[in-house]
C-alpha cells in the first residue's frame, strides 16, 4: 500500500499541484492582461478606458466575471444544445492545456514533453473546433459565417505557422521546448535569439499568431460590425465567458510561444551582472507582456483585413515565403556544417 | 503497469465506440465529431506505445486539418438522411461484401503473424531500437535512407493530386473587377491624385 501510494499517487498530486499552479496564476495574469488590453486600447483612442471598480479599475475583469457567472445562460431553442455547451468548453479547455509543456524558466515546466513543440501545436490546431462547433451548434446564420472563416482562416495560418516551427527545429535540432531556448543562449546575449537571424520568420510568426487566434486585425470570426459577433452571437453568460477565457489564453500562449522560438524564453538580454541576478521567470514574463503589447497595439491601429486580402497574404506571401525560408535555412546550416 | 492497461482500455473502448456512433449517429455533424473523438484516442493509444511522435502528427494532420474541412462540408450539406437511408438495403450486399474482403486480409495479417512468428522480426529490423534513438530520429532515419524513394513519390503523387484539384477548380472569369495589390501598391502621388486650386464661385 506504501508502495502504491509512492509510486503512483504521490506523482499525480505532484502533478496536479504543479497544473493548480500554473492555472491559478495563468487566469489570475489573464484578468489583468485583460484589463491590460483594454487600457492600452482606450490610450491609443485617448479615452480612459475602465476605471471605475477597484483602484485604476484594476479589479474590472473580477467584476466582469461574477457579472457573466450570474447571468442566465440562454440556450436558442433551435440549436444543437450538447455540441452549444461543448464548444465554449473546448475552447477553454485546449487552451489552458497547452501551457502544460510550456517552461517558464529553467525546469519550471508541468511536463517537459521532448515532443513539447508538437504538442503546442497539435493543441492549437484543434482550437478551431470550439469556434466552429459553436458557430454551427447556435443553428443562425450569422454563428454559422463566422464559423466558416474561421476553419478557412484557422487552417491557412497553422500552415504557415508549421513552417515557421520546423524552420526553427531545424536550428535546434529538438523538438523540446526547453532545449530550444536553451539552443538561443550565447556570447551575444540578445542578439544570439533567434528573432536576429531568423528576422523575417519573426515578423512572419506573429502576424500568423495573430490571425490563429482570432485577433484584430484578421478578427474575420467575429467581425462585429458585419456579424454582430461571429461565432458568439447566441452565446451568454458563463459559456460566453468561457470562449472569451478561451481566445485570451490562447493569445498568451501565442506569447509565450513566441518568447520562447524567437526571443530566448527566460533567458536575460546579457548575461552580465545587473541582469543575470533577476530569475528567469522575470525574464519570462517581461518577454511575454512585451508581445502582449504588441498584440494589443496591433488591434488598436490596424484597421481588420477583407476576408480575400486575409486568404492572399496566407497562401500568397506567408507560404512561399516561409516555404524558401525552410530550403534556405536548411541549405546553410548543412553547407556551413553549423546543423546540430 | 496497471496505470498503463487502465488507460489502454479507456482509449481503446472509447475509439470503439466513437467508431461506432460515427457509423449510427442520425446527424452527420455529430458523425464527424465522433470521428475526431475515435482519432483523439487513436492518438492516446499511440503514446501508450511509445509512438509520441505520430500520435501528435496524428492530431496535427487529421484532426487539425483533414478532418476541419471534412466538417466544414459536412456543416454545408443540406443532405436529406431519411432519403439517403431508403436505399441502405440496396447498397447492403455490396458493403458486405468490402467488409467481408476487409475482415478476411485482416485475418490474414494477424494469422501471418502466428504462422511465422520470424516475419515480427523482419518488421522491426528498420528502425533502431527506440530506447537508444528519439522516435523522431528513428522514422526519420529509415524514411531518408531506406524508403528514400517512396517517399519523395508519395510527395509527388501528393502535389500532383494538389495541382489536379487546383486546376479542376480555378476558372478565371473575365471581366469582373480583381485587385492587384502589385499596382495598388506601386502606385505613385502624382498618378492617383491631382491637386487643383478653384477659383471661388468658379467650379471646374
Amino acid at each position: 500500500m506504501v508502495e502504491f501510494f509512492w509510486t503512483y499517487l504521490w506523482p499525480l498530486l505532484v502533478i496536479v499541484a504543479h497544473s493548480l499552479a500554473v492555472l491559478v496564476i495563468l487566469l489570475v495574469s489573464i484578468a489583468f492582461l485583460l484589463l491590460a488590453d483594454r487600457k492600452i486600447w482606450a490610450a491609443v483612442q485617448l479615452r480612459r478606458g475602465p476605471n471605475v471598480v477597484g483602484p485604476f479599475g484594476l479589479l474590472q475583469s473580477f467584476a466582469d466575471m461574477l457579472k457573466f457567472i450570474f447571468k442566465e445562460p440562454v440556450i436558442p431553442a433551435g440549436a444543437n444544445k450538447g455540441v452549444f455547451l461543448l464548444a465554449p468548453l473546448v475552447s477553454s479547455v485546449l487552451a489552458l492545456s497547452a501551457w502544460a509543456v510550456i517552461p517558464v524558466s529553467q525546469g519550471w515546466a508541468v511536463a517537459n514533453l521532448n515532443v513539447g513543440i508538437l504538442y503546442v501545436f497539435a493543441v492549437s490546431s484543434l482550437e478551431v473546433y470550439g469556434v466552429i462547433m459553436g458557430g454551427w451548434a447556435s443553428n443562425s446564420k450569422y454563428p454559422f459565417l463566422g464559423a466558416l472563416r474561421s476553419a478557412a482562416q484557422m487552417v491557412s495560418y497553422e500552415v504557415s505557422i508549421g513552417f515557421v516551427i520546423i524552420t526553427v527545429l531545424l536550428c535546434v535540432g529538438s523538438l523540446n521546448l526547453t532545449d530550444i531556448v536553451l539552443a538561443q543562449s550565447g556570447d551575444y546575449g540578445m542578439f544570439n535569439w533567434f528573432w536576429l537571424p531568423l528576422f523575417p520568420l519573426f515578423i512572419i510568426f506573429f502576424i500568423s499568431a495573430l490571425a490563429e487566434t482570432n485577433r484584430p486585425p484578421f478578427d474575420l470570426p467575429e467581425a462585429e460590425s458585419e456579424l454582430v459577433a461571429g461565432f458568439m452571437v447566441e452565446y451568454s453568460s458563463t459559456p460566453y465567458l468561457l470562449f472569451m477565457l478561451g481566445e485570451y489564453v490562447a493569445i498568451v500562449l501565442m506569447c509565450a510561444l513566441t518568447t520562447i522560438l524567437f526571443l530566448g524564453g527566460w533567458l536575460p538580454p546579457f548575461d552580465v551582472a545587473p541582469f543575470n541576478w533577476l530569475p528567469g521567470v522575470f525574464w519570462f514574463v517581461l518577454k511575454v507582456c512585451m508581445m502582449f503589447f504588441m498584440f494589443s497595439m496591433v488591434k488598436a491601429i490596424v484597421p481588420r483585413y477583407r476576408y480575400d486580402q486575409l486568404m492572399r497574404l496566407g497562401w500568397k506571401v506567408f507560404l512561399p515565403l516561409s516555404l524558401f525560408m525552410i530550403v534556405a535555412v536548411a541549405s546553410v546550416l548543412h553547407f556551413f556544417d553549423l546543423a546540430p | 503497469m496497471l496505470i498503463a492497461d487502465a488507460f489502454f482500455y479507456l482509449f481503446a473502448t472509447t475509439c470503439v465506440a466513437a467508431g461506432f456512433m460515427v457509423i449510427s449517429a442520425r446527424n452527420p455533424v455529430h458523425a464527424v465529431l465522433f470521428l475526431i473523438l475515435a482519432f483523439v484516442n487513436a492518438a492516446g493509444l499511440f503514446i501508450l506505445l511509445g509512438a509520441e511522435f505520430l500520435a501528435l502528427i496524428l492530431v496535427v494532420v487529421y484532426v487539425g486539418a483533414v478532418a476541419v474541412l471534412f466538417l466544414f462540408v459536412v456543416m454545408m450539406l443540406d443532405v436529406d438522411f431519411a432519403e439517403l437511408r431508403a436505399g441502405f438495403l440496396d447498397y447492403l450486399p455490396i458493403g458486405a461484401l468490402i467488409g467481408l474482403i476487409l475482415l478476411v486480409e485482416l485475418i490474414l495479417v494477424f494469422g501471418s503473424w502466428v504462422i511465422t512468428p520470424e516475419i515480427s522480426a523482419h518488421i522491426t529490423t528498420p528502425t533502431p531500437p527506440i530506447d537508444k534513438v528519439s522516435n523522431i530520429e528513428a522514422l526519420g532515419l529509415i524514411l531518408y535512407t531506406k524508403y528514400i524513394y517512396f517517399f519523395e513519390a508519395a510527395g509527388v503523387i501528393l502535389l500532383i493530386a494538389m495541382i489536379g484539384a487546383i486546376v479542376l477548380t480555378l476558372h478565371h472569369k473575365e471581366g469582373i473587377k480583381r485587385q492587384s495589390i502589385v499596382t495598388q501598391v506601386g502606385r505613385t502621388r502624382d498618378e492617383a491624385i491631382e491637386v487643383r486650386h478653384v477659383e471661388p464661385g468658379q467650379g471646374l
